[in-house]
């Protein structure tokens, strides 16, 4: 007996070894460059548009408001990536980077196009249905690159984005706060406390 | 009956307290030191990692990461490539074919110290 109890402390301390080993492991696939305070700080950023979005009479400066907050977005998503990789030493064109950008691109540009299109058409009702889908694709796509709640996150905009497409055109300006505030928010905050900013 | 069978008992836990000795008495204790532990299976995980990744994943400080990284080189464990980007230096490690053979081997013998004591 005497000499099975320094072998059970034995066999604890390996199981903790084990258990360690299997939680550095997941931590390591756990670092995205998708950077969450990016996220928060698009998602304020969007929740302005949307008030000053409401305030608009006019259907072109509504566009117009948004249409520079996807510039805003933009420049401060890029900001904060650039921002993201640098701690890590990293490029931003290192593989991680190069496969998010591979990517996202292709259903934001179809986006941008179908946009245009609809913009030209004077078709408004359907533009923050077709905004938040396509621009939840691309994270969708980024994200099998990323942690699993990158994916989440885009599902969550196509979701809203199918919803938006089925209600009525006014809530449109709100289904576009919901998305790019709401959700960016939540989901900025997550991946900042687990994924390291 | 009772007895016999608890004495039986006793003797089968003891044998497997001497497996799982034995089997501790061969882990690698270069690997079974926590930081060091940490850096190959991080290593192992994700392949290529920098300095400063390796100290944000363990949540310990630059001499530990350092000092324990170079105990791992020396070993032949990782190697460890340094540049400069964008006029800053980088330190980037990488596990090596026997640091990978190390850790699959310390993980065969944690395996078997659990599995010895487990019950049967």
């Amino acid at each position: 007996m005497s000499s099975s109890r320094p072998a059970v402390a034995i066999s604890d301390h390996a199981l903790e070894q084990l258990k360690y080993i299997r939680a550095t492991m997941e931590r390591t696939g756990s670092f995205t460059a998708v950077p969450g305070w990016g996220g928060v700080a698009m998602g304020v950023s969007a929740l302005a548009a949307a008030v000053v979005a409401a305030q608009q009479t006019d259907m072109r400066m509504w566009g117009m408001v948004w249409m520079c907050e996807v510039v805003l977005a933009l420049v401060i998503g890029s900001a904060f990536i650039l921002r993201k990789t640098r701690q890590g030493d990293r490029s931003v064109f290192a593989a991680p980077g190069r496969q998010f950008f591979l990517s996202f691109s292709p259903p934001v540009a179809a986006g941008g196009l179908l946009s245009w299109v609809l913009y030209q058409q004077g078709a408004w009702a359907v533009l923050p249905g077709t905004w938040l889908l396509l621009y939840g694709a691309g994270v969708v796509t980024a994200g099998a690159f990323s942690v699993r709640v990158v994916p989440i996150m885009g599902l969550c905009f196509m979701l809203l984005g199918g919803a938006a497409l089925a209600c009525p055109s006014s809530w449109g300006n709100w289904f576009l706060a919901g998305g790019f505030g709401v959700i960016h928010i939540v989901f900025g905050l997550i991946i900042a406390r687990r994924y390291g900013g | 009956m009772a007895k016999s069978t608890a004495a039986k008992l006793t003797t089968l836990t003891a044998s497997a307290g001497v497996a799982a000795m034995k089997e501790a008495q061969a882990l690698d204790r270069l690997i079974h030191e926590k930081v060091r532990l940490g850096i190959v299976s991080a290593l192992a995980a994700s392949g290529p990692l920098t300095f400063n990744e390796l100290k944000a994943l363990l949540q310990t400080t630059d001499g530990n990461v350092s000092v324990h990284a170079r105990r791992l080189e020396e070993a032949g464990y990782i190697t460890c490539s340094k540049s400069f980007e964008n006029r800053f230096p980088r330190t980037e490690y990488e596990l090596t074919a026997d640091g990978r053979a190390a850790l699959e081997k310390y993980l065969d013998h944690l395996e078997a110290i659990v599995g010895a004591m487990r019950p049967k």
